[in-house]
């Protein structure tokens, strides 16, 4: 086994999780016994290929001995540690976070959110009416890709794939404070005039289409865009000897989008602008 | 500065000679040529990263806001990421990132419960007619002179009103019972002589004497526990630090109080500063930390003045230093001034403060004990916390545990304030029943309707809570707190639903907006309570679910305590009837 940080190691922690004993290598998380235990774990800020920074709060899950839940993607196993994923506490605290999101975030196009929100039944609807919501327009600064801050649940991720998990750019950051905290380059300044360099890394780990390919948002608005048509094409891409992998998605004949496999050693998911966006020669 | 990009706006000259008040322009940072990883965000913690709060505080004291051009300035000065630093400086209520078209003086008014008893409406309205810029404060640390203001200055020094007119006195002044206030009011804080003639000093020296080991041994037996709000033993917190591997450590004095209705740790550094610089000075020894750092409210100016003064003696004398009071170890102390954020108070969140990133609240485990401030050992201790170690160390823990209960020895500071005949602060032993601690400062005034515990993250209690030992077992039992030690008093004039409303809009403006239970939680809340004032009506069933939902989301799975304790009070506030009633 080769943890994340590139350390071989032989031994195993061995938790319980819903009764059932789970062997999973030190320096493992409780979301990773929880997957070799065959059980699934609602994420949203989680990214295989971020580092877990634990804010939405819906992976929790209840371990024996601590008052409060734990988040399964960040708390590391501990030999002899008893987790409940499924008991009523967890239930309640995954129903309320999905529940908080749907209220206040357009998560139209979150369609895994979405189908956790109904499997814990979620009800956004139960708020005090005009409550406050994102309430964000659509920024289109470019013609690569566009910023629907209406649909942000301000999972940190796109921070993440922009800072020091992947680009190291560090064109965006969260903004304010509380319910009005935002994504945001400093003072809100349009993309071009930032530190972005267009990669499009944080477009890759949006969990909720809140940052979208430009090709998709056209599509989008002229009703055309059709995920179930699209066909998907795995190429190497040609600019450079890197060996970039691409996987390139084609509705009508057109590519729609590009976007890289996260399980890819060179990539894990990532591009520059000559990947992601320069395929319009093809 | 080849790995960052900024916008083209250029700090003018004023702002250059902000910024270079703090990091000279010889000092900026640097990036190697050479160098072929590109350093930024985590990697820059050990650069000059965490200078940008007190960087972005000169620009907002010189400029009167942080445009543009100066946020540029600071973050290529600092070689830190333009939006990273647009984040910070976003993160805080002092800091304005809107040029507010003035220079005038920004008068903070605090609108919370002690303050809104006392007629801060009526304040508001004669600093108007006088045209005074007046923005709404979460509370200030003053209650005990509600109403409160704090005047941030542009280009003029940040004062306190308040500060100007007083003639301190100690309620309990001459009380031969006092341990941790013995001092205050009588030492002269801004003399280190005065401090030494009134006992100062002796318990570091004492401490010298016992050696590291056997200090922490004495504050483990003494049962000293946090007072911070907290409760966590002293002694175990040191000892973690103490074992931690390793030649950099920290030690913490968490002077960021910033609980509706406290203000003790205000009184404390403003009365006593070299009180805590001694009891700083011997958790350094004790834990083996050479770093010291006092973090402290921005709202606070003559505290902040007389900790500075106390150091720079301190550190005259060779009390601080590379042989720190002669005991051989290296020990000084760094101030760093908070800049309005209640959530810096928590210890995690407050080392990404002092860090120069957002004041958000870290994931526990793993604990400051072991990763803390710079991710390296720290003991983060509350004033009033430090200050019993002084008494630990010079009379020994038994001496220590002659008053107060058995699982709660020693003494108790409580915050009086609202509707109390001499509100102020007060030290009484643990054990000392609530309705004899509000006699001791001269009763209620009125008929008393419920008096709030432990302030907003606390919980209110009603009348017959007055017979409760005020001991942190007995509040544990009562399904209250003692917190940070807050009693405010509310008669039966008091319009509870908006006191309530407060609370809940206090934690919507305060919640770091990190985590969703808190960030959404918080918000959520606090719409329901203002359905609920504006119906007039009772609590419906289903509003009353959902309060209850969002407080078990809430408290089970935030981050930190902010979140945890969002909704204590105004549970506390349906359960006791004090809103949501039948007509």
């Amino acid at each position: 086994m080769i943890t994340t940080s590139g350390v071989a190691t032989e031994s195993a922690v061995t938790i319980r999780v819903d009764g059932k004993e789970v062997a999973v290598p030190e320096g493992a998380t409780i979301l990773d016994a929880c997957d070799a235990a065959g059980v699934q774990t609602p994420a949203i800020c989680y990214g295989p290929t971020l580092t877990p920074v634990n804010v939405c709060r819906v992976c929790v899950v209840e371990l024996e001995g601590s008052r409060a839940l734990v988040p399964s993607c960040s708390r590391a196993v501990e030999d002899a540690m008893a987790i409940h994923t499924d008991s009523e506490r967890v239930r309640h605290s995954r129903k309320m976070v999905l529940e908080f999101l749907a209220s206040g975030v357009d998560v139209s196009q979150a369609d895994e959110l979405r189908q956790w929100a109904e499997h814990y039944g979620a009800d956004p609807d139960r708020y005090v009416p005009g409550g406050a919501t994102m309430d964000e327009p659509v920024r289109v600064q470019d013609n690569l890709y566009i910023r629907d801050y209406d649909k942000c649940v301000l999972c940190y991720r796109c921070v993440e794939a922009c800072g020091d998990d992947a680009q190291h750019t560090y064109a965006i950051s969260v903004a304010g404070r509380g319910f009005g905290a935002r994504i945001s380059t400093e003072f809100d300044a349009p993309l071009p005039d930032s530190a972005c360099v267009y990669c499009g890394n944080c477009v890759a780990v949006c969990p909720t289409n809140a940052l979208q390919f430009k090709t998709e948002f056209d599509l989008r608005q002229a009703d055309s865009w059709r995920p179930e048509d699209q066909t998907v094409t795995r190429t190497v891409c040609s600019y450079c000897g890197v060996g970039c992998n691409l996987e390139l998605h084609v509705q009508d004949n057109q590519i729609v989008k590009c976007t890289s496999p996260d399980d890819h050693d060179v990539t894990r998911g990532n591009l520059c602008i000559k990947g992601r966006f320069g395929w319009n020669y093809v | 500065m080849a790995d960052l990009r900024f916008g083209d706006e250029q700090p003018n000259d004023a702002e250059l000679a902000a910024i270079g008040t703090i990091v000279s322009e010889a000092d900026a940072a640097t990036v190697v040529e050479t160098e072929r990883v590109v350093r930024g965000g985590t990697a820059r913690r050990r650069g000059l990263r965490h200078l940008l709060l007190p960087v972005l505080h000169s620009l907002q004291h010189e400029i009167g806001w942080i445009s543009p051009g100066g946020l540029n300035g600071a973050a290529k000065r600092l070689g830190v990421p333009p939006a990273e630093a647009y984040g910070v400086a976003t993160f805080y209520e002092l800091l304005r990132t809107t040029d507010p078209g003035h220079r005038d003086d920004i008068v903070h008014l605090c609108v919370d419960p002690a303050c809104a008893l006392a007629g801060n409406e009526e304040l508001r309205s004669s600093l108007e007619a006088r045209g005074a810029k007046v923005c709404e404060s979460p509370c200030l640390g003053q209650c005990e002179r509600a109403p409160a203001l704090f005047v941030q200055g542009a280009g003029r020094p940040d004062r306190v009103p308040a500060d100007d007119e007083e003639d301190f006195r100690l309620p309990q002044a001459g009380d031969s019972g006092l341990r941790v206030l013995r001092r205050v009011g009588v030492v002269d804080p801004a003399s280190l002589d005065s401090y030494r003639d009134h006992g100062g000093y002796q318990a570091l020296a004492a401490a010298i004497e016992m050696g590291a080991e056997a200090v922490i041994d004495a504050v483990r037996d003494s049962g000293l526990s946090g007072r911070g709000g907290a409760a966590f033993p002293t002694g175990a917190k040191w000892r973690a630090v103490a074992d931690e591997p390793g030649p950099h450590k920290h030690v913490v004095a968490n002077c960021d109080e910033s609980e509706p209705g406290t203000f003790k740790d205000r009184v404390i550094c403003e009365r006593d500063p070299f009180a805590v610089i001694e009891s700083m000075t011997i958790a350094g020894l004790a834990t083996g930390a050479a770093c010291g750092w006092i973090y402290i409210r921005g709202e606070y100016p003559r505290a902040t003045r007389r900790l500075e003064g106390a150091i720079a003696q301190a550190r005259a004398a060779g009390l601080l230093g590379r042989d720190a009071a002669g005991s051989g170890q290296r020990f000084d102390i760094e101030l760093r001034r908070g800049a309005g954020a209640y959530i810096c108070g928590e210890e995690t969140a407050l080392f990404n403060s002092i860090e120069g990133f957002r004041g958000e609240p870290r994931n526990k485990p793993p604990f400051p004990t072991t990763r803390g401030l710079f991710n390296q050992p720290t003991a983060v201790n509350n004033p009033e916390t430090l200050l019993n170690v002084l008494h630990i160390a010079t009379h020994g823990p038994d001496a220590y545990r002659s008053v107060g209960t058995e699982r709660s020895p020693g003494t108790r500071l409580f915050c009086l304030s609202g509707r109390v005949a001499a509100p102020g602060l007060y030290e009484v032993p643990f054990g000392t029943t609530l309705g004899d601690l509000i006699d001791l400062a001269g009763g209620p005034l009125g008929s008393l309707a419920a008096v709030l515990l432990g302030g907003a993250a606390g919980a209110f209690v009603g009348p017959d809570a007055l017979s409760m030992p005020l001991t942190l077992e007995d509040a544990r039992e009562a399904g209250a707190t003692l917190g940070s030690g807050v009693v405010t008093v509310f008669d039966d004039t008091a319009d509870m639903e908006s006191v309530v409303v407060r609370i809940a809009e206090f934690f919507r403006d305060e919640s770091c907006g990190q985590c969703v239970p808190c960030r959404v939680g918080t918000q959520r809340q606090h719409e329901v309570l203002v359905e609920l004032q504006a119906s007039g009506g009772p609590l419906a069933p289903q509003r009353a679910e959902l309060i209850d939902d969002m407080a078990r989301a809430m408290a089970d799975a935030s981050i930190c305590g902010l979140g945890h304790t969002a909704s204590s009070a105004v549970r506390s506030a349906v359960a006791l009837g004090l809103i949501g009633k039948s007509p």
